[in-house]
C-alpha cells in the first residue's frame, strides 16, 4: 500500500488571492458555501498585509468532537474529521469555541455548524480537495510524500501545544524551526529585516 | 454623435453591470452535468487549463484541469468564479440599435445594414482613412487575424489598433530591438532553474497569480529573490532583496545595477563579446548612472541596488520578469531595454533558467499581437512597412502588394484623430477604451464626436453606451479558436456551449460585415479551422511562424510553441538556444539607456506621485469581472492605498473617502492606510468606470517608440474630504448594484 496523501500547509506563501476561498465554495458538500478562513495576520496599516488561511487540521483527537453534547461530529477511519451531521447538530456552538484553530463555522440561517471535511466527494473516490487544487502558491497543497520530496523544502509538523493543550493533525503544516511541537503562543515570527522598513525610510533619514 | 442615449444610471438599470452571484440552476442544483470541456481560461495571458461543466448548453461549473502542464489544476479566484459570467442577466441576446430613450433590439440584417451603410457612408463622404477599427488582445487568434484582414481588404482603411497597445507593446518594441523577435524567450519551466528571479514592476500574486508557483519552486530549490516595485506586493514579502522605487524611475534603477554589475567584474565577458553588438554605448550611457546617483531619482538606498546588482550578477543563473509597472511609461522601451541589457550583460539567455521575460497579460496578448491588429503589422508578425513581407501576404490574400494600405494610427493616436474629426466612424470588438483609455474626460468627449460608432459586444460595455449599433457577440466560450500564451505556447480554445439567443460567434459577425462590404472573396471562410489554416499560410515564413501548427497537434497535446514552421517540427519552448538572433548580424542588440524622467513630475501644485494597477479579482476594464458576484465582494470599489505616514499628514484615517486630483481629473474614493505602498505615491486600480475610473487621472502622454501611454506615473494631489460610508459605493450609479451586498457564505467574526 502507498503512504496516503498528505494535505500541507505554508502559511507563509500564502498571497491572499481567496482562490481557495472562491473554490471552496465550488466543493460538492457544501456547493455554495466556503469553508476556508482567510485571516489577514498581519493587519492594519502598518503591517504587510499577510495572510493565512486556516483549513480543518483534521485533529486525531478531534477537539470539536469530544465537546459535541450531540455526537454529530464523527470521524472517518482515514481520520478526516465530518461536518456535524445534519439530523444530529443541535446548533450549540460548542465545536466552534472550543476548537483550537478557530475552524467550525455555525450557519446560524439553517442552525448547522459546518466545516472543512477535506472535500470528501472528492477525496473519497481519489480526487484532490478543491482548495489545495487552485491555490496557485501551493500554500495549500495536496500530493503523496514522495512529490512533496521531489518538489518542496522544509519540515512537516503535525504536532501543536496551546497553553496547556497539545493537538496532532491529519494536516501538516511546513515548517522552519528546530523539530519538536509547534508552540502556538509563543509568537515565532522572525520577519526579514527589510520588511520592517521596506522603503529604506530610516536608512534616508 | 455618438453620445449615450440616455443617462449612465438609466443604461446600467438595465444593461448592468449586475451582480450574478450563483450558477444558473442554484448551488444545490441536481441537474446533470452532461459535457465537461477541457479549454482555458478567458482571464489573463497565463491561460491556466480548465475543465467547464455544462448541461443543457449551459455552462454551470468548472473542475481544474489538472493534466494542462502549465497550471497543473492551479486557478485564481477569476478562473473558479469565471463560470458565473455565463447565463447573466446582462448578457446581450440580440443586436441592439440606438434610440432616443435607450436602445432597442433589431435584426441581425437591420443591424449589420447599418453598420455596413454608414462606415461606407462615412468612407464615401470622407475617404477609407476616416473609418478605424479597434480590436482586443482577449480574441482567439483567428479573430484578430479576421480584423486585420477586415480592416486593410475590406474597409481598405490605414487605422486598426488593438487594446494590446496599451498593455504590453512597449515590451514588444524592446524585445524587437534587441532579439528581431517579440515574444517572451523563456518558457516558464526555466523559472525554477533560475538561482536568482528578479522581478520587475509584476505584481505577480495579483496579476499572473499561477506564476507564484514558479517561482516558489524556484525558492524550493534555493533561488534568491529581488522584487522592484513601489508597492510590497504579495510576492515581495517573500524577497531576499526588496527595491521599493518611485514610479517611473525603472530604467535607472536597471542602468545602476548594470553600472554595478561593470564595476564589479560580473559581466560575461565571452558571451557578450562573441553574441552581442552595442555593449559599448550601452556602457557609456550608464556611465554615469551609479547607484548613488540612482538612489537619488528612485529613492531606493544605494546599499540595495548594489547588493542587488550583486546577487543577480553573481549567480551563474537567472531569469529577469518583469510586466506592466516597467512596461506603462512614456520611456516603456528605455526601462525594457535596460532590462535586456541587464541580463545581456550576464548572459542570461538561450540556456535554462536564463532569460528576461515579459509576463504578458492579457488573454491572448501574445496571439494578439502576431498576425495583423496592429497597426503597422500583417500576418506572422510581419511589417506593414516592408515590401518583402507585403508582398508575402499579398500572395497568400490574392490581392496586388500596392492594394494593401499604409501603416496606420496606434490606438491612442486614434482617439486623437477622432478628436480632430479625422476619423468618424468606428468598427470596436473586445476594447473598452471608456474605462482603459487614460484622461477618461477626453476619451468620452472623443467618442461623443463619432458619427458612427459599431460595437460588439457579449455586454452593454460602458464604451457600447456611445454605440449606434451594439452586435451581440460570444464569450470566450462560446467560439472556436486560437491563442498564444505568455510563455509563447499555442493552445486551443475548445468551445463549451453555443452563445444564447440570437448572439452569434464574434468570427461570424466580422466574415459577415467582410462579406457585406463587398470583400466576399477574401471572407469565403467556411468555418473557424479555414481561418486558421489561411493564417497558418499567411504566417509562413515570418519570424511568427505557425506554419507547422494544426488544430489537430494542440488537440493532442499541450499545445506547440511558436515558430514552428514544419508539422514534423516540435516548436520552440525555448528561443535563442542556438545563440542565433533574429538582427541582421545574428547578434542580440544592447540598446543604450540614457536616463528620461517621467513626462510629468511632482511639483507644488502636485506633489505626489501617482500609480495604478489590478487587484486579483478583477480583469482589465471590469466588463465581465464586475458582474460576477463573488469577484466583486472581494473588492467591491476602488480604494486609495495611502502610507501611514502621509496619511497622517493629511489627517485621514483608513476609510476616510480622499479625493485625488491631477491636471485632467480628480476621483473621490475610500482611503486604504497601508504601509506597503511608498509614503510618496498613492494606487488605485484601473478596473472600474464613471467617477470611479482611475483612468480621469492617467497621463495620455505616449512612449514615442512604441506609443504607449503612461498609465504608471503622473502627479497628483491628495486632500480628505471626509469619513467613510461605510462599504457601500453610491457615489457612481453605473456601478451600484442595490443594496448593501452580503456574501451568500457571508460568516460572523470567529470567536
Amino acid at each position: 500500500m502507498t503512504d496516503p496523501d498528505l494535505f500541507v500547509i505554508d502559511q507563509s506563501r500564502c498571497i491572499g488571492c481567496q482562490a481557495c476561498v472562491q473554490a471552496c465554495g465550488e466543493c460538492g458538500t457544501h456547493r455554495g458555501r466556503s469553508m476556508i478562513h482567510l485571516d489577514e495576520i498581519d493587519a492594519g496599516p502598518t503591517g504587510s498585509r499577510q495572510t493565512a488561511p486556516t483549513v480543518c487540521m483534521h485533529c486525531t483527537d478531534p477537539t470539536c468532537a469530544e465537546v459535541c453534547p450531540a455526537d454529530a461530529i464523527k470521524q472517518n477511519e482515514d481520520g478526516v474529521v465530518q461536518s456535524a451531521l445534519e439530523p444530529r447538530c443541535i446548533a450549540c456552538s460548542n465545536c466552534v469555541n472550543a476548537c483550537p484553530f478557530g475552524v467550525p463555522k455555525m450557519m446560524t440561517e439553517i442552525d448547522l455548524m459546518m466545516k472543512c471535511d477535506m472535500c470528501l466527494d472528492r477525496t473519497s473516490v481519489g480526487g484532490k480537495p478543491m482548495c489545495a487544487s487552485v491555490c496557485p502558491s501551493d500554500a495549500l497543497w495536496y500530493g503523496t510524500p514522495d512529490e512533496f520530496a521531489a518538489r518542496r523544502t522544509g519540515r512537516l509538523g503535525d504536532a501543536f501545544v496551546f497553553g496547556n493543550q497539545r493537538v496532532t493533525t491529519k494536516v501538516r503544516v511546513v515548517i522552519d524551526d528546530p523539530p519538536g511541537p509547534i508552540d502556538v503562543l509563543s509568537g515565532r515570527l522572525a520577519p526579514r529585516a527589510w520588511l520592517d522598513d521596506p522603503f529604506g525610510l530610516e536608512e534616508a533619514g | 454623435m455618438a453620445r449615450p442615449p440616455v443617462d449612465a444610471a438609466v443604461l446600467a438599470e438595465r444593461f448592468g453591470p449586475h451582480a450574478n452571484d450563483a450558477p444558473v440552476d442554484g448551488w444545490a442544483s441536481t441537474v446533470p452535468v452532461d459535457r465537461e470541456v477541457a479549454t482555458h481560461c478567458c482571464f489573463c495571458g497565463q491561460q491556466c487549463g480548465i475543465v467547464l461543466k455544462v448541461a443543457n448548453d449551459r455552462v454551470v461549473g468548472f473542475e481544474p484541469r489538472y493534466d494542462f502542464p502549465f497550471n497543473e489544476g492551479k486557478l485564481c479566484p477569476k478562473g473558479v468564479k469565471r463560470y458565473l459570467q455565463d447565463n447573466h442577466p446582462d448578457r446581450l441576446l440580440r443586436p441592439l440599435v440606438r434610440t432616443s430613450d435607450g436602445f432597442s433590439p433589431t435584426s441581425w440584417d437591420d443591424a449589420l445594414g447599418r453598420t455596413v451603410g454608414e462606415l461606407r457612408r462615412i468612407q464615401a463622404e470622407h475617404g477609407p482613412d476616416a473609418v478605424a477599427v479597434y480590436g482586443g488582445a482577449s480574441l482567439t487568434t483567428e479573430k484578430a487575424y479576421l480584423l486585420g484582414k477586415l480592416a486593410r481588404l475590406a474597409l481598405g482603411t490605414r487605422h486598426i489598433d488593438y487594446n494590446g497597445r496599451l498593455c504590453m507593446v512597449s515590451a514588444g518594441s524592446g524585445y524587437k530591438k534587441a532579439f528581431g523577435i517579440d515574444r517572451a524567450p523563456n518558457p516558464w519551466s526555466d523559472i525554477p532553474e533560475a538561482e536568482v528571479v528578479f522581478v520587475i514592476g509584476a505584481n505577480i500574486a495579483e496579476c499572473a497569480p499561477i506564476t507564484t508557483g514558479y517561482i516558489w519552486r524556484a525558492r524550493d530549490r534555493g533561488a534568491r529573490l529581488i522584487v522592484a516595485d513601489p508597492r510590497v506586493t504579495p510576492i515581495a514579502r517573500t524577497a531576499d532583496i526588496f527595491l521599493g522605487l518611485r514610479p517611473g524611475t525603472d530604467s535607472a534603477l536597471l542602468s545602476a545595477m548594470l553600472h554595478h554589475v561593470i564595476a564589479r567584474g560580473l559581466v560575461d565577458d565571452a558571451f557578450v563579446a562573441a553574441h552581442t553588438e552595442g555593449f559599448d554605448a550601452a556602457v557609456e550611457a550608464v556611465e554615469d548612472q551609479t547607484p548613488q546617483w540612482a538612489a537619488g531619482i528612485t529613492g531606493v538606498p544605494a546599499g540595495r541596488i548594489e547588493e542587488a546588482a550583486e546577487v543577480w550578477g553573481g549567480a551563474a543563473t537567472g531569469m529577469l520578469l518583469h510586466a506592466r509597472g516597467l512596461e506603462h511609461q512614456s520611456k516603456g522601451v528605455v526601462n525594457v531595454s535596460s532590462a535586456i541589457n541587464l541580463a545581456l550583460a550576464c548572459g542570461r539567455i538561450g540556456r535554462p533558467g536564463c532569460g528576461v521575460n515579459m509576463i504578458t497579460g492579457q488573454g491572448n496578448g501574445q496571439g494578439g499581437r502576431e498576425h495583423g491588429q496592429k497597426c503597422d503589422q500583417l500576418p506572422g508578425g510581419r511589417q506593414l512597412g516592408d515590401p518583402d513581407d507585403r508582398a508575402a501576404v499579398a500572395a497568400v490574400w490574392g490581392v496586388d502588394p500596392d492594394d494593401l494600405p499604409a501603416p496606420g494610427y496606434s490606438a491612442y493616436e486614434i482617439l486623437e484623430a477622432i478628436e480632430r474629426g479625422e476619423i468618424r466612424g468606428l468598427f470596436s470588438i473586445c476594447f473598452n477604451p471608456l474605462i482603459s483609455l487614460p484622461d477618461t474626460a477626453r476619451t468620452r468627449a472623443a467618442f461623443d464626436k463619432l458619427e458612427h460608432l459599431t460595437v460588439v459586444d457579449f455586454f452593454l460595455s460602458e464604451t457600447a453606451h456611445h454605440a449606434d449599433v451594439v452586435l451581440a457577440g460570444s464569450l470566450h466560450e462560446e467560439d472556436e479558436g486560437v491563442v498564444a500564451t505568455a510563455e509563447g505556447r499555442v493552445v486551443k480554445i475548445n468551445a463549451a456551449v453555443p452563445p444564447p439567443g440570437d448572439a452569434r460567434r464574434d468570427t461570424e459577425i466580422i466574415i459577415e460585415v467582410g462579406r457585406r462590404l463587398g470583400a466576399e472573396r477574401h471572407f469565403a471562410f467556411a468555418d473557424n479551422r479555414a481561418v486558421f489554416e489561411e493564417l497558418r499560410r499567411a504566417s509562413a515564413g515570418g519570424v511568427v511562424d505557425y506554419g507547422g501548427i494544426t488544430w489537430e497537434r494542440l488537440e493532442a497535446g499541450d499545445g506547440v510553441f511558436w515558430p514552428c514552421p514544419s508539422v514534423d517540427h516540435p516548436g520552440t519552448p525555448r528561443l535563442f538556444e542556438d545563440l542565433a538572433f533574429h538582427t541582421p548580424s545574428g547578434r542580440a542588440r544592447f540598446v543604450p539607456t540614457p536616463w528620461r524622467p517621467p513626462a510629468e513630475e511632482t511639483d507644488r501644485d502636485f506633489p505626489t506621485w501617482f500609480t495604478t494597477g489590478r487587484v486579483v479579482s478583477q480583469y482589465l476594464s471590469g466588463e465581465q469581472t464586475r458582474r460576477i458576484g463573488p469577484l466583486v465582494d472581494q473588492y467591491p470599489e476602488p480604494l486609495c492605498e495611502v502610507h501611514p505616514r502621509f496619511a497622517e499628514v493629511l489627517g485621514v484615517t483608513d476609510g476616510d473617502v480622499v479625493r485625488v486630483t491631477s491636471r485632467r481629473g480628480s476621483i473621490d474614493l475610500p482611503a486604504r492606510v497601508t504601509s506597503t505602498i511608498r509614503p510618496d505615491t498613492v494606487f488605485v486600480p484601473y478596473h472600474w468606470g464613471g467617477r470611479q475610473a482611475a483612468n480621469q487621472l492617467t497621463n495620455p502622454v505616449l512612449d514615442p517608440e512604441s506609443k504607449i501611454p503612461e498609465f504608471k506615473v503622473c502627479a497628483v494631489r491628495v486632500e480628505r474630504v471626509g469619513p467613510g460610508a461605510g462599504t457601500t459605493d453610491d457615489r457612481d450609479v453605473a456601478v451600484t448594484l442595490g443594496p448593501t451586498r452580503t456574501r451568500p457564505d457571508q460568516e460572523g467574526p470567529r470567536s
